[in-house]
């Protein structure tokens, strides 16, 4: 058999390489630009106690996550348990209830655990704007020095809290 | 219950694809005539139960029958029965369905048009078309089940997509689909040449007429898909090299390079893998395509991303069919043999030529189209290939592949001379040249790429007429009637496609060279002029259609005081699918079209218009449309007639 005749089947495999792996990409994943810049930062009420506000910048010198979520998203439930989970492992979350109202966030709070240090709400979604959120749920990672080191668009994933932000975490602590 | 029946149906027809596919092989390998003549009635019998199963489905359609989850997927009371009954290829499950049921009537039209071929080969050819079936049923069957139920019914349905609700989505898809599929003939053929070991002049002429009527839809299928791009969409382009529309580019431009080839094999013995090894790619690529459209990998559908099953399962029988067909192909080619040898300047060199430059275009397309998935999968980022990077490859890839075009038809088999074809065609050139400079300059416009543009449209039509006029002069004696006669009509198809090609040409360059596009603000009764037209908006009214409502705005257009006509384009609102669409309203025309789009609606009744003049964009598809005639006129010579039948009753093939 002469070997040039394999040279079909030797492209086409390497073309099935690639289509395999391509199906555990997302297309429609892009990088937020974000990502390597400071976060912006905010001001604003905290959930449950409008007296007090939340602000970004006194994080400073912490490593910390920020959850965007809403009571409307029903995304967001799926992903509540792990959430709290995280909670229980001492995972810094801290929340942003995106365009919501005070009665709904807390409800949902109230019924499925509260799994953040401490929520700031984002009623008429200005402070989402400044992220880039295009859906909820988002979640930022911020590193000592106030920038953001990643962004998970949609639900956390028991592989991305795993494979990413766990050691991400671990990494940004040192 | 007639959703049940449609699902039982595919079951049964799965379980003739199995024994269609399997059972004639092992009769062909052990010559056994019995387990042979199963092929035929267990293709018929699945044609059959996939109808049946395709009937169903259409019926659920029809009835507004929101209990099964597909037909609420896609379907809306409201929507008017000719779309109800095309919406069921309006999404993923009824899409494989129609897949299948093409690739059904393909084989049945083999089982009863292909009588001339030797039994054994016959029974090879239906096998490999069965075990085709058997994947995509399983397909169907585990992973996209269109009959599933939805339980409790939805109330109505989610509705088609208002991009698709246009007569464009009735014939495109089909009309497409019988072309893609279609070149599943071709690799059954190349397929049973290959295990039966012998390749000659008889198999390309069998291949030929079948490979010829899959390009000959696949032509109009891109091209009814084209025109409607640009009427639906709104902004005017007619191509926008989307990985969709690549996935259905890539098997014409193979597809293109294997008729040529077979005309080689067929005439003259020669180019034999090569044309086995192409029947093999059209047919891979037009799998290929099904998996990029389907698997979501490249025009994403998030669900289907985090669900990767369906793409895996395309992808593990894209390697069945396609590593196992190129296994073959590396096993069994040099039986095959390579066939006659010619001379470098010869017919068989130009269209050696046409078939590398035309295999290297589809290349260039599949990596631009899968080279953001490459870039992704090494981790190198995220990026798009869009028309910059395809304008300029392909163009420059394709250009010399039109110069040759000219020559070839020209040139002898087996020898020619460089001075003997540049004295044929010293006069094409000279007019090609002169008329490429003459009628930019003329229309007050000369750009280098509008010289490029209509010197190869030109020069297609010069040598097309030389060509013509050469086999007139080699006619004989008689009168011209007689000599017309004496023309084959593959030869009179094979200019009037080349001629298409080059009115395709000319319809590009002069889209590109001279449209001009307006984005503006108009209010009631404000007048524009643009080229020598004048736009006068005449405002905006309401009107309704079955299942949306629209504003609906007037333009009346004149040219030096005469009225040229009055145009309405719509913005449409869909509250099923809370969608807005734009119809773009056009006036058609030989020259050029006028075309408007309504943009958004501002204060005190006007309106962001969008005004284009597209001179001779109508010549895009028309040039296609005389292809496609070309590739018909092909078939009804009378060689794959008569002749066939008597080398198949001489025997010429039997074993």
């Amino acid at each position: 058999m002469k070997l040039k005749l394999l040279i079909p089947l030797a492209l086409f495999f390497i073309v099935v390489g690639f289509l395999f792996k391509g199906l555990y990409l997302d297309p429609r994943e892009v990088p937020s630009p974000l990502v390597g810049k400071p976060a912006p930062a905010f001001t604003a009420p905290v959930l449950g106690d409008a007296s007090k506000s939340f602000s970004a910048a006194d994080l400073k010198g912490k490593v910390w996550m920020l959850n965007m979520w809403a009571s409307w998203c029903a995304a967001c439930k799926d992903e509540h348990p792990l959430l709290v989970e995280m909670k229980q492992h001492g995972v810094p979350l801290y929340g942003l209830a995106y365009k919501d109202t005070e009665a709904d966030a807390q409800d949902v709070l109230k019924q499925m655990g509260d799994p953040y240090i401490s929520t700031a709400t984002d009623a008429n979604g200005k402070i989402g704007i400044d992220y880039g959120v295009y859906g909820v749920p988002e979640t930022y990672i911020i590193d000592k020095a106030g920038v953001i080191r990643y962004k998970q668009i949609g639900p956390i994933t028991p592989a991305a809290l795993r494979d990413k932000i766990l050691p991400l975490l671990k990494e940004l602590e040192k | 219950m007639i959703p049940e029946i449609g699902h039982f149906s595919l079951i049964l027809a799965f379980c003739f694809a199995l024994v269609q596919g399997i059972l004639p092989l092992a009769g062909v390998a052990k010559n056994n005539q019995a387990l042979m003549g199963f092929a035929m009635p267990a293709a018929r019998a699945q044609f059959i139960f996939i109808s049946i199963s395709f009937l169903c489905l259409e019926y659920a359609f029809f009835t507004n029958d929101f209990s099964v989850l597909y037909v609420a997927a896609t379907s809306n009371s409201h929507l008017p029965v000719a779309y109800r009954l095309a919406a069921i290829w309006g999404g993923h499950e009824g899409s494989m369905l129609l897949w299948v049921s093409i690739l059904a009537v393909w084989t049945m039209a083999v089982t009863f048009f292909a009588k001339e071929l030797p039994y054994s080969f016959r029974t090879t050819l239906v096998a490999v078309m069965g075990l085709v079936s058997v994947g995509f049923l399983m397909f169907i069957l585990f992973t996209s089940n269109p009959f599933e139920r939805l339980i409790p019914a939805a109330l109505d349905g989610r509705d088609l997509n208002p991009l698709l609700q246009d007569p464009g989505m009735v014939f495109h898809p089909p009309v497409l689909y019988m072309g893609y599929v279609g070149f599943s003939v071709a690799f059954a053929f190349a397929i049973a040449a290959l295990i039966d070991g012998r390749l000659d002049v008889t198999w390309a002429r069998w291949t030929r007429p079948w490979t010829t009527v899959a390009w000959v839809f696949l032509t109009l299928g891109i091209a009814f898909g084209s025109r409607w791009a640009y009427y639906e969409l709104g902004w005017g382009g007619w191509w926008f090299w989307d990985a969709v529309e690549n996935a259905s580019f890539m098997p014409w431009l193979v597809g293109t390079a294997l008729i040529h080839s077979l005309a080689v094999t067929e005439k003259r013995d020669a180019f034999k893998a090569w044309t086995v090894l192409l029947s093999i790619c059209a047919f891979s690529l037009s799998l290929l395509g099904t998996f990029l459209v389907r698997s979501g990998v490249l025009t994403s559908v998030h669900a289907f991303a985090t669900d990767p099953s369906r793409g895996l399962f395309i992808l593990l029988f894209l390697i069945v069919v396609i590593g196992g067909a190129l296994l073959l192909f590396a096993l069994r080619a040099p039986s095959v043999g390579l066939g006659e040898r010619f001379d470098p300047v010869s017919r068989e060199s130009f269209l050696l030529a046409n078939n590398v430059v035309l295999v290297a275009a589809a290349a260039s397309v599949l990596l631009g189209t899968l080279y953001p998935l490459l870039v992704d999968a090494l981790g190198m980022g995220k990026i798009s290939v869009g028309p910059p990077y395809f304008d300029v490859v392909f163009v420059a890839i394709m250009a010399p592949g039109i110069f040759l075009m000219g020559i070839g038809p020209i040139a002898r088999w087996k020898k020619s001379t460089v001075p003997e074809l540049a004295t044929k065609l010293r006069w094409a050139f000279g007019i090609s040249v002169v008329s490429a400079l003459l009628v930019p300059s003329m229309l007050g416009k000369l750009t280098p790429m509008l010289f490029v543009g209509l010197f190869m449209a030109f020069w297609v039509i010069s040598s097309v007429f030389t060509a013509f006029q050469i086999r007139l002069s080699q006619a004989g004696s008689g009168d011209l009637s007689s000599k017309l006669k004496s023309i084959t009509p593959a030869f009179y198809g094979m200019l009037l496609a080349h001629f298409g090609l080059a009115v395709f040409i000319i319809g590009v360059a002069m889209v590109k060279g001279y449209e001009s596009e307006q984005d503006i603000t108009m209010q009631v009764g404000e007048t524009v002029k643009i080229k020598g037209f004048d736009f006068r908006f005449d405002g905006a009214k309401p009107v309704s259609g079955p299942n949306y409502h629209a504003q609906q705005g007037t333009f009346y257009i004149s040219k030096n005081g005469n009225a040229v006509t009055t145009l309405t384009p719509e913005k449409r609102f869909y509250p099923v699918q809370q969608a807005t669409m734009t119809e773009a309203s056009i006036d058609v025309g030989i020259t050029g079209d006028l075309y408007i789009s309504l943009g958004e609606q501002l204060e005190a009744g006007a309106w962001s218009v969008r005004i284009y003049i597209k001179p001779f964009v109508q010549w895009i598809w028309l040039g296609s449309i005389l292809m496609a005639l070309g590739g018909v006129l092909t078939l009804v010579d009378k060689r794959y007639r008569s002749s066939n039948n008597k080398l198949a009753q001489a025997g010429a093939y039997e074993a």
